[in-house]
């Protein structure tokens, strides 16, 4: 009954975790930090979560290496697709912030 | 030899190492991987509307997280149902194994549920597809969109649950549908790992 026992970890310890999780993140937003903290907490904690539920609950930490492989490829993907965003993000963000101190220049003077 | 492997060993065998000990996990896993790349590629211009927009909203204090946060813990609580009902199963007890399946579809109903009262709420304060009292107009539309289709995948979760309890019964010995139970966790498992990322994405940053 070795690999039975494998096969099942202590799944109420990740539901404890994964709870915790989510109250740590409702609590992150609320705290006096930089924007840019939270928002870089945030993404670490769902990885974090995400990580648990697929590594314990879909069992891919007992899985076989092909499994795996396929289960990492959505996450190169999103990857890649950052950097595809990024260069449309950045010349709109430019042009934006430029009309904004455009529109609020005059206002100053 | 462990009950389990033996198990999947009577229902398809395996062919080497590397693959998996069941093609329908395999096909299964397959989906999911095609399926994130759909929700990443949502999430990921999501991300570039806000990023570009000058007046986006704080999704948090227009949306609200407190009913979105209750959510969050139920389908939480969901996946640990479905990970019990293939617990029992597992251990030869289709009535329990079934109890905790029809737990885990009545969880993703309530969801479905509180989702469909969020919306309408929402709706009343002016939060439209195409414009929203608060700012970006695109935000009201990514927000249906994104949500929209997670609750979609929930909905469909749950009528797939309901099928598999019918396929648990029938079948007449429970090792005969522990491959197709472990299947549909998989689904279910990964309808909650979206919304994590969905709660985290489109509610909490």
């Amino acid at each position: 009954m070795a690999t039975a026992e494998h096969k099942h970890p202590n799944y109420m310890a990740i539901f404890w975790y994964l709870a915790i999780l989510t109250v740590i993140e409702i609590a992150v937003i609320y705290m006096p930090l930089a924007k840019f903290t939270i928002g870089v907490l945030l993404c670490a904690l769902a990885l974090g979560k995400a990580v648990l539920v697929a590594m314990y609950f879909m069992h891919l930490r007992f899985e076989t290496r092909t499994l795996g492989m396929v289960a990492i490829t959505p996450l190169v993907i999103a990857t890649l697709l950052v950097f595809v965003l990024l260069p449309d993000g950045f010349a709109v963000m430019k042009r934006t912030t430029g009309a904004k101190a455009a529109a609020t220049e005059p206002a100053k003077r | 030899m462990s009950q389990v492997a033996s198990m999947h060993g009577a229902v398809e065998p395996a062919e080497s190492p590397l693959t998996p000990e069941s093609w329908g996990k395999l096909g299964m896993w397959i989906f999911l991987a095609g399926d994130a790349v759909g929700f990443g590629t949502l999430l990921a211009g999501y991300g570039a509307m806000r990023a570009t927009s000058a007046d986006w909203p704080s999704p948090y204090e227009v949306l609200g997280i407190n009913l979105t946060a209750a959510m969050t813990f139920l389908l939480i609580c969901s996946s640990v149902t479905m990970v019990k009902a293939l617990e029992w199963l597992g251990k030869g007890d289709k009535t329990r194994a079934n109890r905790f399946l029809f737990f885990t579809a009545l969880g993703g109903a309530i969801f479905v549920s509180l989702q469909a009262y969020e919306w309408t709420h929402l709706i009343h304060r002016g939060l439209h597809i195409n414009g929203n009292p608060w700012g970006a107009s695109l935000f009201g539309t990514s927000f249906f969109l994104v949500t929209g289709f997670h609750g979609l995948h929930v909905t469909g979760g749950v009528i797939y649950l309901l099928s598999i309890m019918r396929v648990v019964a029938r079948r007449p010995s429970p090792a005969a549908s522990y491959n197709a139970v472990e299947i549909t966790g998989l689904y279910w498992h990964f309808v909650d790992l979206v919304w994590i990322m969905v709660f985290t994405f489109m509610y909490l940053l």
